[in-house]
């Protein structure tokens, strides 16, 4: 496991040094873009959009269209009907799987979030023995695949007594080393030490100061580290797919049975589709630069 | 010493662990202990509904060796594994640095880059399993302009890999490109700016500059792709739908490992036989992970 730690760490000395945070300075010294620049780009997004472009034609045509040569290329007028099959649909409770993923995802970012906010508070203001074995231990709990313990991972869920049920689809993701990696990298730029000092000068006890100066202080943080982890675990298909009872899906696995019968409802299941993945991308519209800046700063992989 | 002082104490050198300790004690038992358990059940002849029915020993990995299933789905991995990362890579280089030029809106193109890595992988295989549709796939219909013939993506081999390869690429290209961006513009400018005046072309600061600059980064980028690349299931998964799609086409055409340790676990119900299949998957992302970065290292060197 030597390697994937080294290769993370260059990474985060790189983070570690403070940015300002206007780009105006850095956008300076770099050269202005040429025309051939902003095309390039504009074929890119492009290609980005096109395959959801293609899941709002499909989803708002009938059957009848989607298998006919030439394939539709624009929208049609059948989304309203479409959808309201999707939530028709007696062999996927659609409704109830969009609830499960909501509460599945919630858990897991509230989760994360703050357990990675206290860790990342001791790891980068607090001083105890081990910390740096101990820093390096999470930064290797990155590179451990979930997936791999994914047979031992359902035997456990067995004898919990939790097969099938909600909690062994969020239990596993309740902690990630990413975020406590993150919550540290933001505390050690954003937090001075002097503003701990005067809390312990004032007589705080260490949990007092991580409630009322710290952790208000990280609200920036808590936003991006929440939405990733939100996105993460909304868009999760392996373990839920082997985990959760058939008749109680999260929704991505609800749309993978949508699609996996003898006969596919194509329409019907791309109209599924745009209802799990539009809510997502609106997020990642409206929360663009710190989505992006957040990224950035870490390298997080859903 | 006063009570409240004793407090204070504890306070100091307890807190940290009990910050801690939540992290290291979930992790412990839902990422630690799967994985220790994962190399316990594989030396056990161990079924879904039996449980436990003896140890083997080795037995289990013999027979790995010798199980043609198995090296044809790690035939299938690293074949997608190439196809998908090696464009992708120098693609997502090549937008790093289109990205690093003051451009107009830098948000607005930015987040266009990276919405593909919002899309599930679930929605991901579902529009491009039927965008690659033999007979009505949008996909045929362009190459059809163009005068190819249709093409049975999910039934030959080498389409199929190449299909799957593109639902990576899609999905990854950005995000990767977003991260070089990153390390691209710690880049110090002054370095370009006296290479400018020894007369350096613009490749040979690229080759002689950007790159070496660049290459912990890299060295990040291309470990998680191939731990993502190695572990690949979701995408192959719903390449075949129908009840069979754990096998990855009618003559196993694209089925991954990850979907083998499945197959295994679940429908054949051999729980040690697939935890076997994991860890020797465990062990071969450890072994493509030096090699990687023995290349990477090789990159620097190469200057």
């Amino acid at each position: 496991m030597t390697t994937p730690m080294t290769a993370t760490l260059p990474t985060l000395t790189a983070t570690d040094e403070p940015e300002p945070p206007g780009r105006k300075r850095r956008r300076s010294r770099i050269h202005r873009a040429s025309p051939l620049t902003y095309l390039v780009m504009t074929f890119v997004v492009l290609g980005s959009i096109a395959p959801l472009y293609y899941m709002v034609v499909m989803a708002s045509r009938p059957n009848s269209d989607i298998t006919s040569n030439p394939p539709p290329l624009t929208p049609g007028s059948e989304l309203g009907n479409n959808v309201t099959r999707v939530f028709e649909n007696p062999d996927v409770v659609f409704a109830q799987a969009l609830l499960n993923s909501l509460m599945v995802a919630t858990v897991a970012t509230i989760s994360v979030v703050t357990l990675s906010a206290l860790a990342g508070f001791a790891f980068a203001k607090l001083r105890f023995r081990g910390k740096n074995i101990l820093l390096l231990g999470v930064i290797g709990t990155m590179m451990v695949p979930v997936q791999l313990g994914l047979v031992p991972l359902y035997m456990l869920m067995g004898w919990l007594g939790l097969a099938g049920s909600l909690w062994s689809a969020v239990l596993p993701f309740l902690v990630t080393g990413f975020g406590v990696f993150f919550m540290r990298q933001y505390v050690m730029q954003a937090i001075p030490d002097e503003l701990i000092e005067a809390a312990r000068v004032d007589g705080a006890s260490t949990t007092r100061i991580f409630f009322q100066v710290i952790f208000p202080a990280l609200r920036p943080a808590v936003a991006v580290l929440g939405l990733l982890t939100f996105m993460e675990r909304w868009n999760d298909f392996m373990w839920p797919y082997l985990t959760l009872a058939p008749e109680n899906p999260t929704v991505q696995v609800a749309l993978s049975r949508l699609s996996g019968g003898y006969y596919t409802d194509q329409a019907l299941v791309m109209a599924g589709t745009l209802l799990a993945t539009v809510p997502l991308v609106l997020v990642f519209v409206l929360f663009g630069r710190r989505i992006v800046g957040g990224i950035m700063e870490g390298g997080v992989k859903g | 010493m006063h009570l409240r002082d004793r407090l204070a104490r504890i306070d100091i050198h307890g807190a940290p662990y009990l910050f801690i300790a939540p992290f290291f004690l979930l992790f412990g038992i839902f990422g630690l202990f799967p994985l220790g358990y994962t190399l316990w059940v594989s030396l056990h002849d161990w079924t879904l509904l039996g449980g436990n029915e003896g140890w083997v020993g080795f037995g289990n990995y013999t027979e790995l060796f010798n199980d043609g299933y198995f090296w044809n789905s790690l035939l299938n991995t690293f074949a997608i594994f190439l196809i998908a990362t090696i464009p992708q890579m120098i693609a997502a280089l090549a937008l790093a640095q289109v990205l690093n030029a003051s451009l107009r809106a830098i948000t607005v193109w930015r987040v266009g880059v990276i919405i593909p890595t919002a899309t599930s992988v679930a929605a991901v295989g579902i529009i491009f399993t039927m965008a690659f549709s033999r007979d009505f796939g949008i996909v045929n219909w362009m190459i059809g302009l163009v005068g190819i013939e249709p093409i049975a993506w999910n039934q030959e081999r080498l389409p199929s890999w190449i299909a799957i390869a593109t639902m990576v690429d899609w999905r990854w290209t950005g995000y990767n490109a977003l991260i070089l961006l990153a390390a691209l513009q710690a880049v110090p400018k002054d370095l370009y700016e006296s290479a400018r005046l020894d007369g350096a072309s613009a490749a040979r600061q690229f080759w002689s500059i950007t790159i070496p600059m660049l290459r912990p980064t890299l060295m990040f980028v291309v470990t998680v792709s191939t731990i993502g690349g190695i572990q690949l299931f979701t995408e192959p998964l719903l390449f075949n739908p129908g009840a069979n799609a754990i096998t990855g086409g009618d003559i196993r055409q694209f089925q991954t490992s990850a979907m083998y340790v499945v197959e295994q676990a679940f429908t054949g119900q051999r729980f040690g036989y697939a935890a076997t299949i994991a860890w020797v998957l465990f062990a071969v992302i450890v072994l493509v992970s030096l090699v990687n970065s023995l290349l990477v290292r090789r990159i620097r060197s190469a200057d």
